[in-house]
Parts: C-alpha cells; structure tokens; sequence
C-alpha cells in the first residue's frame, strides 16, 4: 500500500541537510577570510630628501628607494612617482622629453600626464612638506593634485 | 615438521610469498582473463576501462597529447620535490638558493632544467591537447562536463607557471610578476573610470589576496610558494581524476560510431562479434553510454599490454624530450630583483606573451576583460553546439576542414592586418591624448579583433547553418590570433614595447 511521505521526518531531514550546509559554508567563509591581509605590511614610505637649499634651480633628483623623481625650479619643488599606472613598472625620465615606460611603451609629459600608450592616469603627484628638523620631506603614499608646487 | 624447521621454511618462501601477497596475480598475465585481472585488481591500472578501442589507439588521432600532459605533470612533481630540499622561500634566501641549485648541488642545474622544460612542454601540450579535444568534436554529448573540467586543468596549468616563475626571485621573475598582480588590479581601470573604486574595489581586494601586501614583497613570496608547491598540486590532481573519471565513464576516448565496424582481439585472434553478448547493468548508475553496451566489445584489444605500451611510450617520449633540452639549455637566472630598475622589456613566459601584447593595449581588457570571454566562450562551446554528428573526425569532415583552412587564413590576416596597422599608426591616444580612459578601454586593438572573430563566426553561422561550423570558425580564429599575438610579444617588441624584426636591432642601453 501506498504510504503518505512523513511530513515531519522530511523537513527534519531537510533541515539536517541545511544546517550541516549552513555550517560547512560559514567555516569555510571564516577560513577564506584569512588571506585577506588586514594589515598591509610594508616599509614606511615618507622619505626625507634633505635640506632644501641643497637643491639646485632647475635640478632632478632621482630617488631610487622612493621611486620618484623630485623637481626644483624657479617656482619651487614638485615631486612625480615614477611608478607607471599602466601595471607598475618604473618609468624612465628624460630631460625635457617627459617620462617613458619600458614595459608596454606608455609615455607621459613633463608634468606626468599621459600622451601615449596604455597607461589609463597621470603620474602621481606627491605631497612635499618641511619636517621639524627643516629637511623636505615627500610622502609617497599621499598625493597632491597635478601642478601643485611646495615654495620651502 | 619441527617449529623451527617450518620457521626456516616460510623464511625460505618470504620473498616468493611477498611477492605474490603484493600482485595479487604474481606472474604475468597470458590469457585475456588474466589480463583483465591484472588491470582491475590494481589500484593504479584500474583507472582505465580493461578494453580499449582500436580508433583510441591510433596515435593520428590524439597524438597522445593527453598523456604527455599526464607525463610531464609527473616529471614535475618529482623534479619538483626534488627542487623543494634545497630551495627557500625567503626575498633574501631565494635567489642566493638558485645560485646554490645552479652551481652547488649535485645534478642540481639539471633537475632545475628539466622542471622548466617540463613546464614549457605541458603548457605547450595543454593548448594542443584543447585544439586536439575541439577539432575531433570530442566535447559534444556526453562529453560537455569534462571539457569544462579540462578548462579549469588549463587555467590551473597557467597558474602553476605563473606562480612559479616568481620563486627564482630574478629580475625576470619580479617584474613579470609585479605586472601579473597589476592586472589583477586593473579592474580599477574601468572603477576608477566610473568614480565607484571607493565602494566597488574588485581590483584592489584581487591584489592584495594575492601579494598580501601592496607590492611584490615577502609575503607575495610565501603565497606563490604555497599556491605553487601545495593548492594548486593539489587541485590539479583532484581535477585530472576527475577528467580521467569521465574519459572512462563518458564511454573512452571519443570515436567516429558511424565508422565500419572493426574486429576485436579476443585471446589474441581478430574476432568478429556483432551481437551484444553482456549488458552492462552495474554500469547504469552512471548517466550516459558505457564502453561496450549494445554494441560488444567488437573494435577492442585488452588494455593489458596496448594500453599501457602507449601510455610508455609517452612517457618515454616525455622524459627523453625533457632530459635533451635540460641537459642542452639552461633555464635563465637574471640578477637579483631589484624594486627600482624594471627589466627592459619585462616578459612573462611565452605563453603569457599574447596577453601581454594585449595589455600593452588596455591593462584591463588585455588581462582580464578578454580572457574571461574567451574562457566563457570556450566553456559554452558544448552547451550551444548539441549537433551530434561529426564526433571523432578531424574537423567534423571535409566541410569543417574548408571552414578550417579558411577560417586559419582570415584569422591571421585580419589579426596581421590590425597590428600592421597599430604598429605603424598607434592607437586612439595618439590621434586624441585627451580621449576618456573608457574609450579605450572598450575600443582597442584587442576588443576590434575580437569583434572581427565574431563578426566571421556569425558570417559562417549564417552560410553553413551549422553551430558547429560557426564554432570552428571561431576557434581557429582565435587560435590564430593567440599564435600571431604570442609571436608578436615573444620576437617582434622590444625595449619599450616598440617594434623590432630582430633582437639584434635592440637599442644598446
């Protein structure tokens, strides 16, 4: 004879299932949690580049623990991260010719901005201060918006 | 007897019985029922069925691309292994470890050689292995699912190199991988573009899963090294049971049915058997056609030796290839890696190139965009192409060999045509440097000549009428244009991504 499925025993059976499932899901979610770094580590990026004075009108310092490069002229200092936005490689600065990358031919301007090739923004700007001690001081992980000129 | 004889006895017989404990048969099996015996009471040859059809055999029709994979992923886990004593995944140990390996250890420069010769052959082999797989219409019914598990053996394939070209922690290894995890960032391209990477940061979250830092640095070491040496080992391992499963249950190695029937080898003799003498019910747990069911084992020898001679003989075949060209070329060593001095031109390994050429277009459609089209296009090849007919011919028949041949000639025609053109003129930046990033990002050479592929695919569609046509126009489209993209990265750019005909005309620098 045909016998009516137990209602009861199916939705604890089903629960059983689910709850197993539920279980195995959220232990799993936890554990994938962990290669999320929640903190990054790396070295502290603010660079002290010395006493002001030392740099000449119109010179380029390049700094190649930083990867920038940092402009004095008449009007005062700038300095442009010379990491390609493209996919990180280290561009290459040439006097009066602007920034080229030599990994996928991106090319920018003398003020970072991009002319040709891959790259989909401008160089960085990065934020220049005078630290207690009065040396010129560039934090890397900050930047400034383009044309922004610190007078020290 | 006396204890003490009986003990001198077994002792006697240990070997013997050893050996016999240990086979379970013990001698060498003569008639087909043994031989059966020999395959399914052992743990390692039960993995394939006992009978193998002759059309699989033919070594025509796989090249045995398949078990060359299965070879070469052997050589490297043992080369592997071996590698492990000796190396350290440390930013101050690794490359001083590889100078070790180099020059110190004994047969160490060797066993490096080889496990990078082995890797090159398996990624050539897995390409060839997917056209072999496409062009014979071995995906179609009850094939799909192990074409979409062959997908994923493709991309973890990719990602053991890719992971394991950081570990020398070389220059070479450095910047390759400083712009592989920028292109897992570069979904920024199109967030940063739309002004909503401050809520939706896909790129940045792929990133830092996997650098754990904001560059390349020790912790991207340590997990290239564990995806490397245990999760992808692992899941590639897991994933070829798996397809290894299917071959079997999915009724062997795909055939021509419609072929004139062949005759058996049954206890040694060519035997003709046409009506099914067994079913196969056990086997009904399993959806789908079982080697043999209403059709006899007619076309079959045993597995038991011919099977297991192929199986040798790529082995073989692998190995000798691999010890050649390791003991011959030396697998490259640059400096050290240094954060500040990119190498000019930074290359990844060659089968990256034609991605690479596509990102030097657009970083986020290069490397993610159109990839993930390819793969989804390629995953549902099976699900749109239900046309039976044409499985185990090469090309489905004359008609797809035509489609073949021409689809070849347009794909690299238009493919050669584009980067003539790009490489002469440039790109819309050069002609408007004030154009939106999204403009670009949606129309560069990369997206056009995906396009134009579809464009004759659809073309070919609508003549032949046939899905199956469409997708080997498609196929071979792309095909083409992975070789002509990969040999363009490969011999034809060089410092600065500028092109060259020869290395020789490099600019000194």
């Amino acid at each position: 004879m045909h016998e009516e499925p137990s209602r009861r025993r199916d939705f604890l059976g089903l629960a059983a299932i689910w709850s197993s499932a539920l279980a195995m899901g959220a232990a799993i979610a936890g554990m994938l949690r962990l290669p999320k770094p929640a903190v990054l580590p790396g070295p502290l990026r603010v660079f002290k580049l010395g006493d002001p004075a030392q740099f000449a009108v119109g010179s380029v310092t390049k700094l190649e623990a930083a990867n920038l490069l940092l402009f004095r002229d008449e009007k005062g200092f700038h300095a442009i991260s010379s990491v390609c936005t493209h996919l990180g490689c280290i561009v290459a600065h040439n006097e009066g010719e602007g920034f080229a990358c030599p990994c996928h031919g991106s090319r920018y301007n003398e003020d970072g901005a991009v002319i040709a090739g891959p790259a989909p923004t401008g160089l960085p700007w990065l934020e220049i201060s005078l630290s207690p001690d009065g040396q010129l001081e560039v934090n890397a992980e900050s930047q400034v918006n383009r044309g922004t000129i610190f007078r020290a | 007897m006396t204890s003490a004889q009986e003990f001198l006895k077994n002792l006697k017989e240990t070997p013997r019985n050893l050996r016999e404990s240990m086979l379970r048969v013990g001698h060498a099996p003569e008639t087909d029922r043994e031989r059966s015996q020999s395959t399914f009471h052992n743990l390692f040859l039960h993995l394939q069925s006992v009978r193998t059809h002759r059309a699989s055999l033919r070594f025509s029709y796989t090249f045995g691309l398949g078990l060359i994979l299965t070879a070469s992923f052997a050589v490297l886990t043992v080369t592997g292994i071996l590698l492990m004593v000796y190396y350290k995944p440390s930013t101050d140990l690794a490359y001083q470890s590889l100078k070790d390996i180099h020059y110190v250890v004994p047969a160490g420069r060797f066993i490096r050689n080889i496990h990078r010769w082995a890797a090159h052959l398996m990624a050539a082999a897995v390409f060839l292995h997917m056209a072999r797989v496409f062009y014979t219409g071995s995906y179609k019914h009850p094939r799909e699912f192990n074409w979409l598990v062959g997908l994923a053996l493709l991309v973890m394939t990719l990602g053991l190199s890719f992971t394991g070209y950081l570990l020398p922690w070389d220059q070479l290894a450095y910047w390759a991988i400083t712009i592989g995890a920028n292109i897992a960032n570069s979904p920024r391209e199109v967030t940063d573009a739309l002004g909503i990477t401050k809520w939706f940061d896909v790129g940045g979250f792929q990133k830092q899963l996997l650098l754990g830092a904001n560059y390349v640095g020790q912790e991207a070491l340590i997990r290239f090294y564990v995806l490397h040496v245990a999760v992808l080992p692992l899941a590639i391992t897991a994933f070829m049971g798996i397809h290894f499963w299917r071959v079997r249950k999915d009724g062997g190695l795909s055939r021509d049915v419609t072929a004139p029937a062949v005759p058996a080898q049954i206890a040694g003799r060519d035997l003709n058997v046409f009506a099914p003498t067994k079913t196969y019910g056990l086997m009904a747990v399993v959806r789908g056609r079982t080697p043999v069911v209403g059709r006899a084992p007619e076309g079959s020898v045993p597995s038991w030796p011919h099977l297991l001679w192929a199986e040798m003989a790529a082995l073989m075949f692998t190995v000798a290839l691999t010890l050649v060209l390791g003991y011959f070329s030396d697998a490259p060593l640059k400096e050290m890696a240094n954060p500040a001095i990119p190498e000019n031109p930074a290359k990844a390994p060659w089968y990256f190139l034609g991605l690479q050429e596509l990102v030097s277009y657009s970083a986020f459609m290069g490397g993610v965009g159109i990839p993930s089209i390819v793969l989804i296009g390629l995953g549902l090849i099976p699900y749109l192409d239900r046309d039976p007919r044409g499985v185990g011919k090469w090309f489905g028949g004359p008609e797809g060999r035509g489609v073949f041949w021409r689809s070849l000639l347009f794909g690299l025609l238009s493919v050669l045509a584009l980067l003539t053109f790009t490489v002469n003129f440039g790109w819309l930046r050069s002609w408007f440097p004030q154009i939106p990033q999204l403009f670009i990002i949606a129309l560069n050479p990369g997206t056009v000549i995906v396009a134009v592929y579809m464009a004759w695919s659809l073309w070919v569609l609508r003549r032949s009428q046939s899905v199956r046509m469409s997708a080997v126009a498609l196929f071979t489209c792309f095909l083409a244009g992975f070789v002509v993209l990969t040999a363009m990265g490969s011999i034809f750019r060089g410092p600065n991504w500028h092109f060259y005909w020869w290395p020789s005309q490099w600019p000194v620098h």
